[in-house]
């Protein structure tokens, strides 16, 4: 299929542009967040604690009087960026790992199953909470954990159709014509099963916001006071009967991305998908 | 069509190609012996499983590893020995100076690269044209191959082409490094036969033009009647009978042969197809000596024991291999 038709497809899908609209919003406020935001993230404003949504300060303000909204644009940044490189980086990782695997088969590819077994049978959190427990809390260290969980499940996707490309008539071909393995895989089975990936890239981009967000919720991600989403979800956690709204106005940012996320995976899979209409 | 002499552009001598079932390498293609030479088709045929595409793979180095390989035998492209080529050298011959078409074009082209991108990407990696000198040799091979509207269609992808005109751009893209050797493994089975004869007369002009040498890989004997010069009929991984296409169709020898050509449906006489009684064996239970004995209706105590080639009717280039021949 072209790539006219999945772009007339996608167009046509309500799903994938609305999904494309609340997530390309987010970016854009984050990346705006220093113009956007009201305050100082990091201001503390000990006159006003722990105050109600008001049109000085939209979303309230925490314990140390610290404005919600600033700290949510400000968190955006923080949560986006780990999404976006780890998930980056863990495809690209997994994916490399996986077309390898799949187009040589043999002993090298039988271990690389075994391990990926191994390392999927680790739910993401719990390896994500590990790594970060061995690495120590830092941005770098989150990115690496991250992106670390996303890799198996990209070898295991790239392989797999790897598989079913290696024994289509066109990869003989291309050895007829003296292409080598390099080659044949990174330039022509690659872009094959491109679609796929990218289709699975924006779904695990989700599911990585959100594991930046449960980190950052148990006290592992970023340190203190920077602000992320799931570190402000923490901060309003503790005054969350006096107070709700601290907790309320980012895990409603986290909300909207991983809605925004998927309909936006949900979307791009049905329109490259060569059975859709 | 007339057969040059010269040097030949593709050699094989004593080809054995061996494939493994259950942990046992069984001989699937047994000492196969030809040579083709410029502007010379030979025809290789015989039904499914003969060994005619496991030879094909055999030249062109494409057996899958692990369960077949060459056992015996020398294959000399262009006076470069393959067998003996180490694998860069072999990549640099593959696709410059030996192509090859397949059978469904269907399936292969890439689906998702431009043609103009996939014919220029040879000349890149061969010949290390740049991009843009890639593109204009890419359009005026696809002209040669009569492409209709070839400038606008270098962007097209393989999916808006129909099934013979991307058959011919497989031939574009076989023929972009000009090789001295084509390999045609039944080139023509999946196209209507209106689409089949016109890819077999474009076929035949690049090859006079060329100065090609082809291997033809079919079971249709139509088709190797009008193209070919020479045929080698295969059973079981044996050759079983070659010669000159005339003499072949004249005095068909083997008794493979014969019930080949009565198998084959024609238009005038009426009358049923004789079917060949009995199927190929399966690898394990190859007969020692003639492997088409147990279906053959001449069959002797002596063809236990594998016949030697011998000429018919005192042609020297029509040679069969057969005992109830030999002894005649």
């Amino acid at each position: 299929m072209s790539a006219s038709t999945i772009l007339q497809r996608s167009l046509r899908s309500g799903g994938l542009v609305t999904g494309a609209v609340i997530v390309v919003a987010m970016i854009a406020l984050a990346c705006a967040a220093p113009l956007v935001a009201p305050y100082d993230p990091n201001a503390q404003d000990v006159l006003s604690v722990l105050a109600d949504p008001s049109a000085a300060h939209w979303f309230g303000t925490d314990q140390f009087g610290r404005d919600v909204l600033s700290r949510v644009l400000w968190g955006a940044r923080i949560s986006l960026y780990v999404g976006f490189v780890s998930t980056s980086a863990g495809v690209a990782i997994g994916t490399v790992i996986g077309v390898i695997s799949g187009y040589y088969g043999g002993i090298v590819d039988r271990l690389i199953v075994a391990a990926t077994d191994v390392l999927l049978s680790f739910p993401q959190l719990i390896m994500g909470l590990l790594l970060v427990a061995v690495l120590g809390a830092s941005l770098t260290n989150l990115i690496i954990a991250i992106a670390v969980t996303a890799v198996p499940a990209f070898i295991r996707m790239a392989r797999g159709s790897t598989l079913t490309m290696r024994e289509r008539d066109f990869v003989d071909a291309c050895r007829a014509l003296g292409y080598g393995d390099l080659r044949i895989m990174f330039l022509h089975v690659l872009p094959n099963i491109l679609d796929e990936i990218v289709v699975m890239a924006s779904l695990w981009m989700a599911s990585a916001i959100r594991t930046e967000s449960t980190l950052a919720f148990i006290g592992l991600s970023v340190p203190p006071p920077t602000a992320t989403w799931g570190g402000v979800v923490r901060d309003g956690f503790d005054n969350l009967l006096d107070a709700p709204w601290l907790a309320v106005f980012p895990s409603l940012a986290i909300l909207a991305v991983m809605i925004g996320l998927n309909l936006m995976g949900d979307g791009l899979r049905d329109a490259s998908d060569p059975k859709g209409k | 069509m007339t057969m040059e002499q010269g040097n030949p552009a593709l050699i094989v001598d004593g080809l054995t190609t061996s494939i493994r079932v259950d942990g046992h390498w069984y001989e699937t293609v047994r000492d196969i012996s030809f040579s083709v030479g410029p502007k010379e088709t030979l025809a290789l045929v015989g039904e499914s499983g003969c060994g005619k595409s496991l030879t094909a793979l055999s030249i062109m180095d494409l057996l899958p590893p692990k369960v077949a390989r060459i056992t015996r035998g020398r294959i000399v492209v262009d006076g470069v020995d393959m067998t003996a080529a180490d694998l860069a050298t072999r990549q640099a011959m593959r696709g410059d100076r030996i192509g090859m078409i397949f059978q469904d074009p269907m399936t292969s082209l890439n689906p998702v690269l431009p043609i103009g991108f996939q014919i220029g990407e040879s000349l890149i990696q061969h010949r290390g044209l740049s991009r843009k000198a890639a593109r204009a040799q890419a359009l005026r091979l696809l002209d040669l191959v009569r492409v209709p509207a070839a400038a606008e269609r270098l962007d097209a992808y393989p999916h808006q082409f129909s099934g013979g005109m991307r058959q011919r751009v497989m031939i574009a893209l076989a023929l972009a490094c000009e090789p001295r050797v084509l390999i045609a493994d039944e080139p023509t089975t999946a196209l209507d036969v209106t689409i089949q004869a016109q890819v077999l007369a474009l076929l035949a002009d690049l090859q006079e033009r060329e100065g090609l040498a082809v291997l033809l890989i079919t079971h249709n004997l139509g088709v190797v009647a009008s193209v070919a010069d020479r045929v080698m009929v295969m059973y079981g991984g044996d050759v079983v009978e070659s010669g000159p296409v005339g003499a072949f169709f004249d005095i068909p020898s083997h008794p493979y042969s014969v019930a080949l050509l009565a198998a084959m449906p024609r238009i005038e006489g009426g009358g049923d197809l004789q079917p060949i009684p009995g199927q190929v064996p399966s690898l394990p239970e190859m007969p020692t000596g003639c492997r088409f004995q147990a279906r053959c209706p001449l069959r002797m105590p002596r063809c236990a024991e594998l016949p030697p080639f011998t000429p018919v009717g005192g042609n020297p280039a029509h040679l069969v291999r057969c005992w109830a021949r030999s002894e005649a």
